[in-house]
């Protein structure tokens, strides 16, 4: 339910009563429902990774709308269209729940637009060939899933609610993105090599999903403690190596990562280092396609002005009519 | 600046106010569907739409891709009359103290079948 926060908030025995409440509920892991008080960090936390997570759906659509057009069959155009209206989708379940914290949507789609939001690093990389779109389907998916999936069960009852119904639907994309790779594999040399190529472009960026090691996440701890997040960054990416180091076999290919192994000792998958250079250049808006995504963000944004005018004028109308005609009457 | 984890969790701070919308927001509405005959209908969440016709076809496209109704209600969220959480207690406490409301409270029969 999107309904602002009614309690009062700033008298000193509506915080001390409400802090409490809110601690014995994440005490008891139970769940915060918009209309309770909730700590102003809190708010402001969930409100900041809810709305990044429904920009990134949001962006995540244009690599892959791109390629529509250029899927091999019309099964494959099908199939890419639903997976980037079920990209939409979650985008708007997540300003939905980010919504109910108090901040409008058309706050949060103009911070985007004014270039002050964030959305995932991953979709400012480029999108070159047709097993890119598999290996999006299997690695950034993949990840993603392995990320939401432990956020079914965050501490607040909306954000928990919109990853339940897209971790349903995630679970097509990555079939499917595998199957285009299972299909490639089993094709031609060139098909082969082309579908390699993808994996060793897109393994490293789709492990740095899961956000900066443990060690170098300020979030992460608070985040914990408020049961938003169930398992810190570095967990959820050794689990994510040690599922596609399994599943890449059934592809015959292989991962471009020399140093991924199970620690015997730890219990624990573990991978070669990764580039975090790279990943804060690209955070810091120098990725290779960051400029693209926002220009065609803010393209769409303006071009469909006339709609949103529009429908709010024919909404109008009808209401002033409805309201003449009762006059009328 | 663009970038971040879908997780949220890059060390980056909430956006900071932006400009003044300028245009009146659509109004939000809320969602509820009936996944299958003889089920009420339950919410599924919200979304805004200018008009009651536009929020039904909207909750069609977001709310049901995979068949997931046979049935919509949209209702405008300012509709919605809601009981106050800070009064809880006052308001949900008649129940309390009165476990004779329920079958498990009569124990004394336990043992004589069909009852």
């Amino acid at each position: 339910m999107a309904a602002p926060a009614a309690t009062q908030y700033g008298s000193p025995d509506v915080d001390a009563a409400g802090q409490q409440l809110f601690d014995e509920l994440i005490i008891q892991d139970s769940r915060i429902e918009p209309r309770d008080w909730m700590p102003e960090a809190y708010r402001k936390s969930l409100t900041r990774q809810i709305s990044q997570h429904a920009h990134s759906e949001i962006i995540g659509m244009q690599p892959e709308a791109n390629w529509i057009t250029r899927a091999p069959s019309l099964k494959r155009k099908a199939i890419l269209m639903a997976k980037v209206q079920d990209e939409a989708g979650h985008g708007l379940y997540l300003y939905s729940a980010a919504e109910t914290l108090g901040t409008p949507r058309d706050k949060m789609t103009e911070d985007l637009i004014a270039g002050k939001a964030r959305y995932s690093s991953i979709f400012n990389y480029p999108v070159l060939t047709w097993a890119d779109i598999g290996a999006i389907g299997w690695l950034v998916d993949g990840a993603a899933i392995c990320n939401q999936v432990p956020l079914c069960r965050a501490s607040y009852g909306p954000y928990g609610r919109a990853m339940v119904r897209i971790c349903k639907e995630e679970s097509f994309h990555q079939r499917q993105g595998f199957e285009i790779l299972l299909e490639l594999a089993n094709g031609t040399q060139a098909q082969r090599d082309m579908a390699q190529d993808a994996i060793n472009r897109w393994y490293a960026p789709s492990l740095m999903m899961f956000g900066p090691p443990d060690d170098d996440s300020p979030n992460s701890n608070q985040s914990m403690a408020w049961n938003i997040k169930r398992f810190s960054n570095d967990e959820l990416r050794s689990r994510f190596v040690g599922m596609i180091a399994e599943q890449v076999k059934a592809l015959g290919l292989s991962l471009p990562d020399p140093d991924v192994r199970f620690n015997e000792d730890t219990g624990k998958w573990e991978y070669g280092p990764l580039d975090w250079e790279e990943f804060k250049e690209v955070l810091a808006g120098r990725g290779p396609c960051n400029a693209q995504r926002m220009e065609r963000r803010r393209e769409a944004h303006e071009d469909g002005a006339w709609v949103r005018e529009a429908a709010a004028a024919y909404a109008d109308k009808q209401a002033r009519g409805a309201a003449s005609a009762t006059e009328a009457a | 600046m663009t970038g971040g984890s879908t997780t949220g969790d890059d060390g980056s701070t909430a956006p900071a106010a932006g400009p003044a919308e300028k245009r009146q927001p659509w109004p939000l509405w809320e969602v509820f569907v009936r996944s299958s005959r003889g089920l009420s209908h339950v919410h599924a969440g919200s979304l805004h739409a200018p008009d009651a016709d536009m929020a039904l076809r909207n909750a069609r496209d977001l709310y049901t891709r995979r068949n997931e109704g046979v049935s919509l209600w949209v209702v405008p969220s300012s509709a919605i009359i809601t009981s106050d959480p800070s009064a809880k207690e006052q308001f949900f406490e008649s129940p309390q103290g009165k476990d004779y409301r329920h079958a498990t409270y009569y124990s004394k029969s336990e043992g004589v079948k069909h009852l």
